[in-house]
């Protein structure tokens, strides 16, 4: 019965989804072109990415950071659902596990962030960089929206105002956006810095995205720290949900 | 039967010195609820109506006390206790990215209703309130009126035995609060137990079988509306008094309450049957809507 609850929780989703499919694809693509035509042709053109072009390194870049804000997003309108239109009392007040509608809404972000992946490498192709595609690598980007997909659940059944939801967006996902290893490589960075960078999830994404697009070996170290904010944060996410019924 | 034994909720604020401090919302409550009644929590706005209908509804817990279904409580059996009841929230919750069929849908999946059943009862239940030809409709393009309806059918979808509305008629008009009534009595007379949460005398008066009065937290009278009014007195004399504010006087006999009237020189005057009103004002000292 908890796989039925977890598919009504994610088909709700998908049918927001279906409803919205053709703006959803195409609000995707502006932002991704944008990187890719500034950062990959425009300044790319004259930055040394240290053997490859730097469009081949910026792709993996942007895929990490798409994913997340993505995963992260699709759920931010659940702060509007439990704090203004209080829709997810129905789900309260129904006799289903409440894990479930946590995991059913962070599988519909987890596909939300893939399908604006896919997006991303058909026009990364367009442009003409040039990397692999492994389940490996589809499997790295599925556990960071997962990541940001429990991040962005447990925002939005904590945080009481949609301003301090853009404020999360501001002060947490903007600055990883751009200094996790997505534009450029963290060995550049001062050591504080580096080793800051590096207990953040999104770094690990890039280079592990990075390092299978070239056919490298890629760190198992980054697997166990990814691996282990998703358990982290989908716990977070449990006692969160259990909290929001009393 | 639905029973709340020493039933208290408290909540947390901040005091006007800034410090923390604890509310009492909900007061050492104790009821019962007889299975096929109409049963109305009646009382003024912030008196804990609501506070109690959430935590009958397990969607807020107790601080203390227990609440019982028969046999199950809330704190055990709370999976099988949401099978057996319904709920019309005050706040029209639909939700708003969804159709009317898809938020009906969306009932029917959490509720574990098997499709063609689902459509089925759908079909039904939305041409009972008149709504089948807006049934792709998103949420969003309907009245108040029509919201009040669908969201008491969408909590009936699943066959409740139970069925909580809170506030059900609140900021509809006279036609549509009438419709509602009807709707209440109908499945009343279908074997669903009602309990309504309302500040409008008139609807606990027209709809309940017995009435909680509650006042700032506290279960303050519990019977039925004839025997409330009976015990204040079954009749009213009304005149202004001279700072043109209305007074009352309740009396057991309708003699006493014409000598009384008879003798009074303001204006205004008017002798009529007590009602809950009444009732509300001496238990309280206030106006139900003040």
């Amino acid at each position: 019965m908890m796989l039925y609850d977890i598919i009504t929780a994610f088909w709700r989703d998908w049918v927001v989804l279906k409803h919205r499919m053709i703006k959803f694809i195409l609000s995707r693509m502006v932002a991704p072109i944008l990187y890719l035509v500034a950062f990959g042709w425009g300044l790319g053109k004259s930055i040394n990415a240290g053997g490859g072009s730097y469009l081949d390194f910026l792709v993996p870049g942007i895929l990490a950071l798409n994913s997340m804000n993505i995963a992260f997003n699709s759920l931010s309108p659940l702060h509007g659902e439990r704090v203004y239109h209080k829709s997810i009392e129905e789900y309260f007040t129904a006799p289903i596990n409440p894990l479930s509608f946590a995991i059913g809404k962070i599988l519909a972000a987890i596909l939300r962030g893939m399908i604006s992946s896919a997006i991303i490498i058909v026009l990364a192709r367009i442009f003409g960089a040039d990397f692999s595609i492994t389940p490996l690598f589809l499997l790295v980007l599925a556990l960071n929206s997962a990541i940001f997909a429990e991040i962005g659940f447990y925002a939005a059944m904590t945080i009481d105002s949609y301003e301090d939801m853009g404020r999360f967006n501001t002060y947490i996902l903007m600055p990883m956006s751009f200094l996790c290893g997505t534009f450029f490589s963290p060995d550049k960075l001062p050591l504080v810095f580096y080793y800051f960078i590096h207990v953040l999830p999104l770094t690990h994404t890039s280079l592990l995205l990075r390092e299978i697009s070239r056919g490298a070996v890629p760190s198992m170290v980054s697997f166990g720290v990814l691996l282990l904010y998703m358990a982290g944060c989908f716990l977070l996410c449990a006692r969160v949900t259990k909290k929001a019924q009393e | 039967m639905l029973r709340l034994e020493g039933v208290k909720k408290l909540f947390s604020y901040k005091n006007a010195q800034g410090g923390k401090a604890a509310k009492v919302a909900v007061d050492d409550i104790s009821l019962e609820i007889k299975d096929g009644e109409i049963f109305g929590l009646l009382g003024p706005n912030g008196a804990g109506k609501t506070t109690i209908i959430r935590m009958l509804t397990m969607l807020a817990k107790p601080s203390a006390g227990n609440i019982y279904y028969g046999q199950l409580n809330i704190r055990d059996d709370s999976q099988k206790i949401k099978e057996l009841i319904g709920v019309v929230p005050q706040h029209i919750n639909f939700d708003q990215d969804l159709t009317v069929g898809e938020n009906m849908h969306l009932h029917g999946r959490l509720h574990h209703m098997p499709e063609k059943e689902r459509v089925k009862c759908i079909g039904e239940m939305l041409e009972f309130v008149e709504l089948s030809g807006r049934i792709n409709d998103s949420v969003r393009a309907l009245s108040g009126g029509m919201k009040r309806r669908l969201l008491i059918v969408r909590a009936l979808m699943h066959k409740p035995s139970i069925l909580f509305l809170d506030e059900p008629t609140v900021a509809l008009d006279p036609q549509v609060r009438r419709r509602i009534w009807d709707l209440i009595r109908k499945m009343h007379r279908s074997g669903v137990t009602v309990v309504l949460t309302t500040h409008y005398i008139e609807e606990a008066e027209n709809l309940c079988d017995r009435v909680a009065i509650i006042n700032s937290g506290k279960l303050i009278a519990l019977d039925t509306p004839k025997a409330l009014q009976e015990k204040i007195g079954s009749y009213a004399v009304e005149w202004d008094n001279e700072k043109a504010e209305r007074e009352f006087k309740i009396f057991r006999s309708k003699e006493a309450a014409k000598d009384f009237a008879d003798g009074l020189v303001q204006q205004n005057v008017l002798r009529r049957r007590s009602n809950l009103e009444d009732v509300f004002v001496e238990l309280t000292g206030r106006k139900v809507n003040g």
